[in-house]
């Protein structure tokens, strides 16, 4: 299977802190990829640094061969390179069907004079974000919450309101930074069933940085494993775990 | 999508501005309302930059002041008639405001209220002591009135009229950009930067395009107060009312479209109805906006919808209890 995301020895320094050293991770289309590693290693960092948010001293970024590296992240999010949030970003002074809609803003094609002017294509532009926000909503079981503002939802509801919106997007590669972080185990199970279901129904390729081992070992088909900025093991779940100096990491990150 | 519902509401908003002029006692007040449609212009379009897009600009008057000098100018010194003069005012302004915004914009924190203070501190220098051009302190005379194909408005009345009309038609465009793709990236920018642009949404260009509308709209009500009052000086554009814009937007009530509506006409009638008491005037005014800050944290429209939901609550309640 060929690798739709070529992250190749990226390096993030931060001051005189290196972030990440040469870090080389890969997401093979169609597939989730999985990239843990004890709390500091550099999991965000690196998703920021393939999503633009951060500069990369070196290293490149590669979308199905189209390098991204240098690209601010409005231009990635419009390649396809789409993300959640570790720490919720919603857009709290909306409701939840203009969060989703928002998601989708990649995919509209009309202009502020055709909103101004109520043009054809405002009108049809419109009706399609709807029709998306909709369906995405329907997607991760939201659908009834849909007017609510979108600050009044439970915490675990918030999180499936950043899966819909980033699904809103129509994402070739979907980046999920801790999407089980602080929901109950119930919600947690559900959260596994929802990432899969978007790889076999939506065909999106999925890069996940998680902390609960169980669902990261449930539903990863290879995992990247970092610790202080350098990727020390990469392999099927089964490898990983039993690669001791992972297991090292983790006992001696005292994270765990 | 609401659009309906935005053109009978800017539909009903103008035939309440056509029709106070008939509910006052003394032709005075037309130019109170006059002033209050102005000031409404540039309160409407700075809500859009603070109340929405969540970016401060400390130099509102300024950009005014670029337009009531420059269409002041082009229709004296120049001899140009009033229609162009005021088109390209507004042109001008708005180009000011994207010369700033181009370097700003694209770094986020506060550099934007930087620049514009800045801005504002050098435009009100220059229509100081620029005195061959500007006439320096005390400001130049002799602004034509505004003449559209030989229809002069020439009274109050018309051109109150005018304004009226062109306030509903902004408030309608306001609308139309508001609820589009481009509207929502403006509020989705207000509150997670951030994730707005991972969804794909150009931010600095989104912050460039409102700010620059924000502009255009404070020089056009520049333009149309010079060629009301036929003449302007610095005092009318300097910081302080920069601030007093601010606080129209955040006392009508932030991010809400009718809100820098409600501000503007309240904070330019309020002087009118504190002459009555002389000596404590500016200590009332102060006590009123503190107060109004307090007690309506939604502003204006936040406090007047409330009140609504309440006297409607009351009267179902009535109805239930007759029935
Ligand atoms: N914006 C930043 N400025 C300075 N240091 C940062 C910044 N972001 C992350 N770091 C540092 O980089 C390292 C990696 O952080 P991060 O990528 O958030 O780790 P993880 O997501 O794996 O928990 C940590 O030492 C963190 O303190
Ligand atoms: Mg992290």
């Amino acid at each position: 299977m060929a690798d739709l995301l070529q992250a190749s020895a990226v390096s993030v320094r931060f001051g005189g802190v290196a972030a990440l050293s040469e870090a080389d991770f890969t997401v093979p289309q169609g597939r989730i990829a999985s990239l843990i590693g004890p709390n500091g290693a550099g999991k965000t960092t690196l998703f920021n640094a393939i999503t633009g948010m951060v500069a990369a001293a070196s290293g490149s970024v590669r979308l199905a061969g189209r390098d991204l590296t240098g690209l601010p992240p409005h231009l990635r999010a419009r390649a396809g390179v789409v993300r959640t949030f570790q720490n919720l970003q919603l857009f709290t002074n909306m409701s939840v069907l203009e969060n989703v809609m928002t998601g989708a803003h990649r995919r509209l094609g009309y202009g502020v004079l055709a909103a101004v002017l109520k043009l054809p294509a405002y009108w049809r532009g419109e009706r399609e974000a709807g029709a998306i926000a909709r369906e995405c909503l329907a997607f991760v079981g939201l659908s009834d919450l849909a007017d609510a503002p979108a600050g009044d939802l439970p915490y675990g509801k918030q999180r499936l309101l950043e899966m819909a919106r980033a699904l809103a997007a129509d994402p070739v590669l979907l980046l999920l930074d801790e999407p089980a972080a602080g929901l109950n185990p119930r919600e947690t199970k559900a959260l596994g069933q929802l990432i899969r279901r978007m790889r076999d129904e939506r065909g999106v390729t999925v890069a996940l940085v998680e902390h609960d081992m169980d669902l990261v070992m449930g539903i990863s088909d290879e995992i990247t494993v970092l610790s202080f900025g350098r990727v020390i093991a990469r392999g099927a779940p089964g490898e990983v775990q039993q690669n001791p100096e992972v297991v090292a990491a983790y006992l001696g990150g005292g994270e765990e | 999508m609401g659009f309906s519902r935005d053109l009978s509401a800017c539909g009903g908003f103008l035939v309440l501005l056509l029709t106070l002029p008939h509910l006052l006692a003394n032709d005075y007040y037309i130019s109170v309302l006059i002033l209050g449609c102005l000031a409404a212009m540039t309160a409407v379009g700075l809500n859009l930059l603070i109340g929405f897009a969540g970016q401060i600009s400390l130099g509102h008057a300024a950009f005014v002041g670029l337009g009531a000098y420059a269409s002041g100018l082009l229709t004296t010194l120049a001899g140009w008639p009033v229609l162009p003069a005021i088109v390209c005012a507004v042109a001008l302004t708005g180009a000011a405001a994207w010369l700033i915004g181009i370097p700003t914009l694209k770094l986020s924190g506060h550099y934007l209220a930087m620049a514009t203070l800045g801005f504002g501190i050098i435009v009100s220098i220059v229509f100081n002591e620029a005195v061959d051009l500007t006439g320096g302190p005390s400001g130049f005379v002799g602004i034509p009135r505004l003449e559209i194909f030989g229809f002069a408005f020439d009274t109050d009345l018309s051109y109150y009229r005018l304004l009226a009309a062109l306030l509903a038609v902004q408030m309608l465009v306001f609308q139309n950009v508001i609820r589009s793709r481009a509207g929502r990236a403006l509020r989705a920018i207000h509150t997670a930067e951030a994730a707005a642009r991972c969804m794909g949404v150009d931010v600095a260009g989104a912050k460039l395009f409102v700010f620059t509308l924000s502009a255009g709209a404070a020089g056009l009500s520049g333009a149309l107060y010079a060629h009301y009052l036929e003449f302007v000086a610095p005092s009318s554009f300097g910081f302080l009312h920069s601030v007093q814009y601010i606080v129209m937007v955040v006392l009508g009530g932030m991010g809400n479209a009718w809100g820098a509506i409600l501000g503007a006409f309240f904070l330019t009638a309020l002087p009118e109805f504190l002459r009555a008491f002389e000596d404590v005037e500016t200590v009332l005014y102060g006590g009123i906006l503190i107060l109004s800050m307090m007690f309506l944290p939604e502003g204006l429209a936040g406090g007047l919808a409330k009140l609504w939901g309440r006297v409607r609550a009351k009267r179902d309640a009535g109805e239930a209890g007759r029935g």
